[in-house]
């Protein structure tokens, strides 16, 4: 089966075609600043308000609670800086980057998961402190795709006091989210892994949460968030936040493609795979070798696929998220994502089975770490 | 075919089927080996060997120090190559291989007293063998480098002959000797036929974006050059607390005539740096981890007639049978001395006894045996 075929749906998606129609039109229509009180403004300004009620929707909250901002990094960052205030930070050593970076720079206490890799509630109650403000828990995990128990956490800062910020990056689109009702005060979502465009993200506020904005200027996004808004790409993260995609079909796709490989592949584990997750995500480690020489092999066969994170330079680091579930750095370097999305059919898991068995056999083959005794 | 770089070009990078693997450091060299095998139409892939993170011992890096081995300019230049070539491009992390068997026996055998090499011991445990292993893994048979040596299958007796780069100023053969027959087999170095100024001309003929990059010069991991501040600042990251580090500069009686801070700041040889003022110029001449001191002595003291050599590595013939008559490097830009190796106990050892006594003969570095241009092999002086 030539050709290439993407399984690296949680790095980012393919923009959906309605989606870039959307954008399209307001790249080329409407190219008023949309505040300006002039028609084309004005015009401006109704498309990038109908995105907003249209993210709002996804997210279960009303337009004027949503804040747009450039991305999931920025919003996580709005968050943390914006909200915690001085105050003491609670959040997991699972976050993504954008969470432990801005974790880094305030006084915080990073709570591990479970080896399943959830993160207990009763482990962050205890961590909570006179002077905690903010907690900050992601919904889904980017590289195990296990679901958080949010609501449960959020019932816990509820009564402590302390607001709560989710990374919903990931979840959104993919699971139920009630940004209001699961209690999240504060909850950040983005457009490119929904098949919307890079450069458009959201986060959530809660009506009476009170957040410093983090770039200052005009007084743009109820003064959260200055800069002149991105019309095109809002248009396209309102189209994308629209669509209804069978997550279902999905996650029997996901089901597939893991049971195939660890039937197919001896001495491998699917990470995470007892816990709640997301239907298109799976964390699989191969015994003796390395996650980054298979991503290479896979992609020499036409297959996108993902290992760990990757530095500066664009080498691959064991995946913190791992280190934190336990593994050993060397069964963290052997572990592969595969994220599913839109696209991705019955025929392309199949022969996905067959280039990872293909290619675990013959790097094991080579591979000084790996016993082939028994 | 669209012109190369044109996003058309880039569009239509092949996913080649047994491809040769290409070592890119994001130099010149490894550059026009890209490009030279792309140009003949092989299907290549291109791979970065990252090695080292140059942020781990900041205060290290040489002011304004650019083209160093695994900097991000090194990165991004090898891939704006890869780019334009049109070829597949990965960076491949080897940091923990790296450390273990080039930066920790760097450092535990400059504390022993020895001077090591830290770029064959990269040859022999990282560069070839773990690379090898990945392009194995990945489906390519051959790997190319940029290095300047020449490598033949020698039809007679069905060995693989190294041979020095044609250009000697350039020759890396020195860092080489310890290829095995397994590792030559599948090894290209389509330089060792030319001269650098030949191979710019080559990369500027063949649009290579890096043509005019100046060559880096030091060890890659210590950028400048300052190894026992290098192995300070190591030892310090680790949390290895240093056991008494200073001790006495003796003369070759045992007479101190001064005080040091640490055997590992010098090499046999060395003259400055000794803090000594005596009437005539002194080198150290021996240094003892054991007792921490350092022994100095005037320049003839530095001669040596014989050396033995361990661990020794034979490229032209299967091991070292009886006494031949060869020319030895003790150093890269030693000129290459006359002598006879005899075969000792073990097939792994050889004594050299030179024609005329050489100078600062230096443990931990490599002696390496040629028969003119042909590489024999070398070893590990003792």
């Amino acid at each position: 089966m030539p050709g290439r075929f993407y399984f690296d749906h949680n790095a980012t998606t393919p923009l959906s075609e309605t989606v870039w129609e959307a954008m399209s039109a307001a790249l080329k229509d409407e190219y008023g600043n949309a505040s300006s009180i002039h028609h084309f403004g004005q015009m401006a300004k109704l498309r990038l308000e109908t995105a907003r009620r249209q993210v709002a929707g996804l997210l279960g909250a009303s337009a004027k609670d949503v804040v747009f901002v450039s991305g999931g990094t920025e919003a996580d960052n709005l968050a943390l800086l914006g909200a915690s205030r001085g105050g003491h930070l609670v959040t997991t050593s699972i976050e993504h980057p954008a969470v432990l970076a801005c974790a880094r720079r305030l006084n915080s206490t990073l709570v591990a998961p479970s080896p399943g890799g959830v993160v207990a509630p009763e482990d962050i109650k205890r961590a909570l402190r006179p002077d905690t403000t903010l907690v900050s828990v992601m919904h889904a995990n980017n590289e195990t795709g296990v679901l958080q128990p949010i609501a449960e956490i959020a019932a816990i800062c509820r009564a402590a006091g302390v607001l709560f910020h989710s990374d919903g990056v990931q979840a959104a689109g993919k699971v139920p989210v009630r940004a209001g009702d699961s209690g999240a005060d504060l909850y950040s979502i983005s457009a490119h892994k929904i098949n919307g465009p890079k450069g458009a993200g959201a986060l959530y506020v809660r009506p009476g949460v009170k957040l410093d904005a983090q770039i200052h200027g005009g007084r743009h996004e109820r003064e959260r968030r200055a800069g002149t808004e991105n019309v095109p790409a809002m248009a396209g993260f309102g189209c994308a936040a629209e669509q209804q995609h069978d997550w279902n079909a999905i996650g029997e796709l996901r089901d597939r493609l893991e049971r195939g490989i660890l039937r197919a592949v001896g001495d491998t584990v699917a990470h995470g795979a007892n816990a709640p997750r997301l239907p298109n995500t799976s964390n699989i480690g191969f015994d003796g070798i390395q996650g980054e020489a298979m991503v290479i092999a896979l992609d020499l066969r036409g297959f996108a696929v993902s290992s760990g994170s990757a530095c500066s330079s664009g080498a691959v680091e064991p995946s913190h998220v791992l280190l934190a579930m336990g593994l050993a750095p060397d069964q963290a370097r052997s572990s592969l994502r595969f994220s599913l999305g839109l696209g991705n059919t019955a025929a392309q898991v199949d022969s996905l089975i067959e280039a990872v068995a293909d290619a675990a056999s013959r790097l094991r083959r080579v591979s000084a770490t790996y016993s082939h005794a028994g | 075919m669209p012109p190369p770089g044109s996003a058309a070009f880039r569009r239509r990078i092949p996913m080649p089927d047994k491809p040769i693997a290409v070592a890119m450091s994001g130099g010149v060299d490894s550059s026009t080996v890209a490009a030279l095998l792309r140009q003949q139409g092989k299907p290549i892939v291109g791979m970065t060997m990252q090695l080292w993170n140059q942020r781990r011992l900041p205060g290290l890096t040489a002011e304004g120090a650019t083209g160093r081995c695994c900097s991000l300019d090194d990165v991004y230049d090898a891939r704006y190559v890869a780019q334009q070539l049109g070829i597949p491009y990965y960076v491949v992390n080897f940091e923990s291989r790296f450390e273990d068997q080039v930066v920790k026996p760097f450092v535990e055998q400059y504390l022993s007293g020895r001077t090591p090499i830290p770029c064959t011991l990269c040859n022999n445990f990282v560069k070839f063998d773990p690379f090898l292993e990945l392009a194995d893994g990945l489906g390519a048979d051959l790997v190319a480098t940029g290095h300047y040596a020449r490598v033949e299958l020698d039809e007679a007796s069905h060995r693989y002959h190294m041979r020095t780069g044609v250009d000697s100023s350039k020759d890396q053969t020195y860092f080489l000797w310890g290829l095995t027959q397994a590792q030559l087999a599948r090894t290209l170095f389509p330089l060792g036929g030319y001269t650098k100024p030949q191979v710019r001309e080559l990369a500027r003929s063949l649009n290579v974006p890096v043509a005019e990059k100046h060559d880096s010069q030091e060890i890659c991991f210590v950028p400048n050059g300052d190894y026992a501040a290098f192995i300070d600042r190591y030892f310090e990251e680790q949390g290895i607390p240093r056991q008494q580090a200073h001790g006495e500069i003796v003369d070759r009686e045992g007479r101190p005539v001064g005080s040091h801070a640490g055997v590992h700041h010098y090499t046999v040889g060395q003259r400055r740096g000794l803090g000594i003022a005596k009437g005539e110029p002194l080198y150290v001449i021996a240094t003892e981890p054991a007792t921490q001191r350092v022994i100095v002595g005037r320049n003839e003291d530095l001669l040596r007639r014989e050396l033995t050599v361990s661990d020794a590595n034979w490229i032209a013939f299967p091991a070292l049978t009886e006494p031949r008559r060869v020319q030895v490097k003790i150093r890269n830009k030693h000129a290459a001395a006359w002598a006879t190796i005899d075969p000792m106990d073990a097939p792994t050892r050889a004594r050299v006894c030179f024609d005329e006594p050489q100078r600062a003969v230096t443990p931990g570095q490599a002696a390496v045996f040629y028969d003119g241009d042909l590489v024999l092999g070398g070893g590990w002086i003792d």
